[in-house]
């Protein structure tokens, strides 16, 4: 029989409310034990709590009493609304850890029950580990899309399609000798069929990542020295992360500064300017970092002449423009003054409108590593059966394919998976 | 203590009953095969043909055990012909027609052959238990034979009821009895039993058919045989006639539907598929215009032609309108009417991977009784069921062939995971290592298994041993690097990348033809032309293997993680009802294979792999 787990689900105490979630075969003995009764089913219950041991009160607190299976986790599932002091979490959680068959929950534990229970798949699970971790609305909007199931049915439905040409490559191969299977038709019809899930599958694959959503969209602002890069940042992130200072080559190395810009989370680097020719090593190490930073950017903020642009699609700002001798130079997208604060505001909305493309949308989710490396194995089984004529190597591009959205589903590899999954969650959620 | 007179008896003399006995035998078991009549140990009871798709890859697999189906067929084949020519040799199924009369008695001198195998003739009535195991056979006069393990293959006889038209006959094949005592033991004993459905069609007199107006399908010319120790194709080659059914046709069966047992009701058992009765086809596809009937000459002295393609259970009087309206037939006369077949089989989930019976030990299962159908894969159980039954009787290890090594591995975990719900058949489409278990490299992948069996006898050792040679000899030599300018220097029109490859690799471009291979490598053309085939399929596919090499690492991995065998699966929450009652009744030894049974999602292994672990804890 599996142990009671118990864990405060709430934030750090002290706060107002802390919540005491308790699951398991023993959560509904618990509860009567403390409160001297059991609530009424999915009914809030005000009860006064006591020390079994001892009868003395503990706290005044709501309880929440869900029979299983049908609760969050699939168990019998108990919750305590207490006063959220550290005194009184810290006792009332004592008291638990005193109950027969009873015990602290284990980082994720929760809804590792819920996963093992068949209450949530492994992408749902996943969802619901990125939405615990949210601090963001785009983040929480994704999480939610994802622990839904969108994607999950998404999966199934290729499954589906995959399993048809499957069937319809094997007939090919099996029965051919028979006269009521199609011979020419068949081939046709699988190659079609291939090609329209090699386009599905190539716009799931053109999802922003979870990772990126999480971390922050990479905007990296680059140019010569003093073009005034770590003016436009300090600027940006609205105090002073970056030294500024007239002398050429102030900043050495590159500075990432983690900010929200209208609810979306962006990872700020300002870099070392480029120029031809530099004056130590020093220099050298803080081009070649500034270089990286401009390869693995999402957005480029760039300062330099327009002509120069590393990437095509750079924002290519004309910065200084509160300069007396200043012109809007050609090609330019937007005229800042990070000192005055002109175009700053217009800047922002560029660079949000930006992330908006490279973000899921309202009820899109984004994908994660694990997702987006069985779509990559996908892809290519996908691709591969698409450029061959030997049936018995399209139907084995088909038969890993339908592998791959195993692995997508959860089904091989479990253990480590399982581990890492879980891993991730904070007790009690 | 009684004295054991038989290490292994065997009940029942069909292909799974004769790879049985003799299996049993070659490890050296004392056996007796016990059978209604001798003479008819080895017939073929349906169509005279041996191998096809899949079916020919279980033929050679076998016959790399060193079994007799293979040898017997070529001794009796007068028709030989590759299904699949065209395509990679993995999906190339050999297959013959046999001289019934000759393949019968091929196999009977086969089994005379074997010092320690007695043929019984009597009737099985009861299986003899004692503390919970088998001890030994009851016969109908009520003596009874002492062993240490019995194999059940008793065919379509368990239970077999006949059926032709409003017809209906207690019996597993024309003109023979039912085993029915030993059904009902069985039931009694609690096996989960249930009935299946199987036909064959009407015997027609070759004298009666034109044939000259019908297209001919020839044996093909290349000299292969089923199997590579036989010497050549004894026997003069004769041709099949090809004809259709017509609108006609299916006219007249349509209006002998109302008198088919198979629409009336009189059959519940569920018949197979991929070889639906005529009435069946016309029912379920009756925009088709036609189907095509392959008449097959059933012996060079026998003047039978077995209709392939039009097995029926209808009235005697709708059968012979039915054939009389197909071109070329007619005139033609029907010997012997089609019928119908429902018999019972054990579930095989009962079974575990030795083909044993869980709950009686000592006890074997092998053929259409574990709800298969066909010789190919009646022939490959008797092999398995036949070996662990001796394995058990002189305490050796057991022979259990995994799904990565052979088709008999695939069908057996199949069979014990997955259960049937209609006659099983072997197709390539079962086996996901498709590209490894090819029909021309059985010996490769099977006979050492065989040898460390102790399941190969001396002349097949022997010939193993050189070939074993011959082939490290050959892939040894393939490994000799060659510059792209010189593959194009001998013929072969490879893009000049400067790239040095081993001649395996370039075995493996479109642009090479294994006519420059032979000239760089003249040993190549002098090495037995079935080794040099499987060589140069393996170069062909060569990234492939790989591939499945790597996959098939990672299935042995997780075969090790063992399920207790008295699990509760019941006690595990988030499993559904369905899918405890398919654990329950599989009882999968091992992670990997519950995950292979049909309906069993990650989390439920998940939750199995946890609740595991945690009683492990």
């Amino acid at each position: 029989m599996a142990d009671t787990i118990f864990a405060l689900s709430s934030g750090q105490p002290p706060a107002a409310i802390g919540v005491i979630r308790i699951s398991g075969p023993q959560a509904g003995a618990v509860l009567e034990r403390l409160a001297g009764r059991l609530p009424k089913p999915r009914h809030a219950t005000l009860a006064t709590l006591c020390d079994p041991e001892d009868g003395d009160p503990l706290d005044s607190a709501l309880l929440l009493w869900f029979p299983g299976p049908a609760t969050a986790t699939g168990e019998d599932l108990g919750e305590i609304h207490c006063h959220g002091g550290r005194g009184v979490t810290a006792a009332l959680l004592r008291v638990l850890s005193r109950q027969p068959e009873c015990r602290m929950a284990e980082p994720g534990e929760f809804t590792r029950r819920a996963f093992e229970n068949g209450r949530i798949d492994l992408n749902e699970a996943e969802g619901l580990a990125d939405l615990l971790l949210a601090e963001t609305e785009g983040q929480r909007r994704a999480a939610m899309a994802m622990a839904q199931g969108h994607f999950s049915r998404l999966v199934t439905s290729w499954q589906s399609e995959l399993l048809r040409l499957s069937a319809m490559a094997e007939a090919a191969l099996d029965f051919s000798d028979e006269d009521d299977v199609p011979g020419e038709g068949i081939e046709k019809d699988i190659a079609q069929g291939i090609e329209a899930l090699v386009e599905a599958v190539m716009v799931e694959r053109q999802r922003p990542t979870a990772e990126r959503l999480r971390d922050g969209i990479r905007v990296v602002i680059a140019g010569p020295p003093n073009a005034g890069k770590s003016t436009l940042l300090n600027a940006l992130v609205g105090r002073d992360a970056a030294i500024v200072s007239d002398i050429a080559g102030t900043t050495r190395d590159r500075i990432d500064v983690p900010v929200a810009l209208n609810g979306v989370a962006f990872l700020l680097t300002d870099t070392a300017g480029l120029r031809d020719e530099a004056d130590d090593a020093i220099e050298v190490i803080g081009m070649s970092r500034a270089q990286d930073a401009i390869e693995a950017a999402d957005i480029l903020l760039w300062l330099g002449r327009t002509e120069d642009a590393p990437t095509f699609n750079a924002i290519k700002i004309a910065a200084q423009s509160d300069r007396p001798d200043w012109n809007m130079p050609e090609g330019a997208d937007i005229a800042v003054s990070a000192k005055g604060g002109e175009g700053l505001s217009a800047l922002v909305e560029m660079i949000v409108g930006r992330a908006a493309r490279l973000l899921p949308r309202e009820g899109e989710y984004a994908l994660h590593a694990r997702q987006r490396k069985a779509l990559d194995l996908l892809a290519v089984e996908l691709d591969q059966a698409h450029n061959v004529h030997d049936m018995l190597i399209i139907a084995e591009c088909l038969r890993r394919a339908r592998q791959s959205i195993d692995a997508l589903t959860g089904r091989s590899g479990t253990e480590d998976m399982l581990d890492a999954l879980f891993g991730n969650f904070c007790i009690g959620k | 203590m009684r004295e054991i007179e038989y290490d292994v008896i065997v009940v029942g003399g069909g292909h799974a009953g004769c790879e049985a006995a003799a299996a049993a035998s070659r490890k050296g078991a004392r056996v007796a095969l016990v059978t209604f009549d001798k003479a008819t140990v080895g017939a073929m009871s349906c169509n005279p043909a041996i191998g096809g798709l899949g079916k020919g890859h279980l033929v050679r697999e076998v016959d790399a055990l060193d079994g007799l189906i293979a040898r017997a067929a070529d001794a009796a084949a007068i028709h030989y012909r590759m299904l699949n020519a065209s395509k990679g040799a993995a999906v190339q199924g050999p297959r013959i027609q046999a001289d019934r009369k000759r393949y019968r008695s091929a196999i009977q001198t086969a089994l005379a052959s074997h010092s320690t195998l007695a043929i019984v003739e009597g009737e099985a009535t009861a299986i003899d238990i004692m503390h919970g195991e088998v001890a030994g056979l009851r016969l109908a006069d009520d003596s009874i034979i002492s062993t240490r393990a019995i194999v059940l293959a008793t065919g379509t006889f368990l239970g077999g009821t006949m059926f032709r038209g409003e017809e209906r006959s207690i019996g597993g094949r024309t003109g023979e009895r039912a085993a029915t005592e030993m059904g009902r033991q069985l039931r009694d004993m609690g096996l989960p039993i249930a009935r299946l459905k199987t036909g064959t069609p009407p015997r027609i007199d070759g004298r009666t058919i034109d044939w000259a107006a019908l297209e001919e399908q020839s044996s093909d010319p290349e000299p292969w045989t089923m199997s590579p120790m036989s010497t050549g194709r004894p026997l003069p080659q004769t041709f099949c006639g090809i004809t259709r059914t017509n609108s006609r046709t299916h006219d007249i069966i349509r209006s002998g539907l109302d008198r088919s047992p198979l629409f009336s009701g009189a059959i519940a058992g569920q018949g197979p598929r991929y070889c639906p009765s005529i009435e069946d086809k016309i029912f379920r596809f009756g925009d088709r215009d036609g189907h095509q009937v392959f008449l097959e000459p059933e012996g060079l002295d026998d003047a039978l032609v077995y209709p392939n393609g039009i097995s029926t259970s209808l009235p005697t009087d709708i059968q012979i309108a039915m054939v009389q309206s197909m071109e070329g037939l007619g005139r033609a006369k029907i010997v012997v009417p089609g019928y119908a077949v429902e018999y019972d089989y054990i579930d095989p989930r009962a079974l575990d991977s030795r083909l044993a019976v869980r709950a009686l030990p000592g006890l074997f299962c092998a053929g259409q009784i574990n709800g298969t159908t066909g010789y190919e894969e009646a022939a490959a159980q008797g092999l398995i069921a036949g070996a662990n039954a001796a394995a058990l009787a002189l305490n050796e290890a057991p022979l259990i062939l995994d799904r990565a090594s052979s088709y008999i591995g695939v069908m057996v975990d199949d069979l014990v995971l997955q259960g049937v719900t209609e006659p099983y058949r072997m197709l390539t489409a079962r086996a996901e290592y498709r590209l490894q278990l090819r029909a021309d490299n059985a010996v490769t992948r099977l006979t050492g298994v065989g040898e460390a069996h102790g399941l190969i006898g001396m002349a097949r050792q022997h010939w193993f041993a050189k070939r074993s040679k011959d082939r490290v000899e050959i892939l040894s030599a393939l490994q000799r690097p060659v510059t792209a300018s010189a593959m194009l220097a001998a013929g072969a029109p490879v893009r000049q990348d400067g790239v040095r490859r081993t001649l395996f690799e370039w075995a493996r471009f479109p642009e090479v033809p294994t006519s420059v291979l032979d000239r760089l490598l003249p040993d190549l053309s002098e090495c037995d032309p079935l080794l040099r085939g499987e060589v140069m399929e393996d170069a062909h596919y060569a990234p492939y293997l790989e591939r499945q090499t790597a996959e098939v690492r990672d299935l042995r991995a997780n075969e090790s993680i063992m399920i207790p065998s008295h699990l509760d699966f019941g006690a595990i929450g988030g499993l559904s009802r369905e899918m405890q009652e398919r654990l329950e009744a599989a009882r999968p030894e091992t992670l990997a294979a519950a995950g292979r049974i049909r309906g069993i999602t990650p989390a439920a292994l998940a939750a199995i792999l946890v609740h595991v672990r945690r009683r492990a804890a």
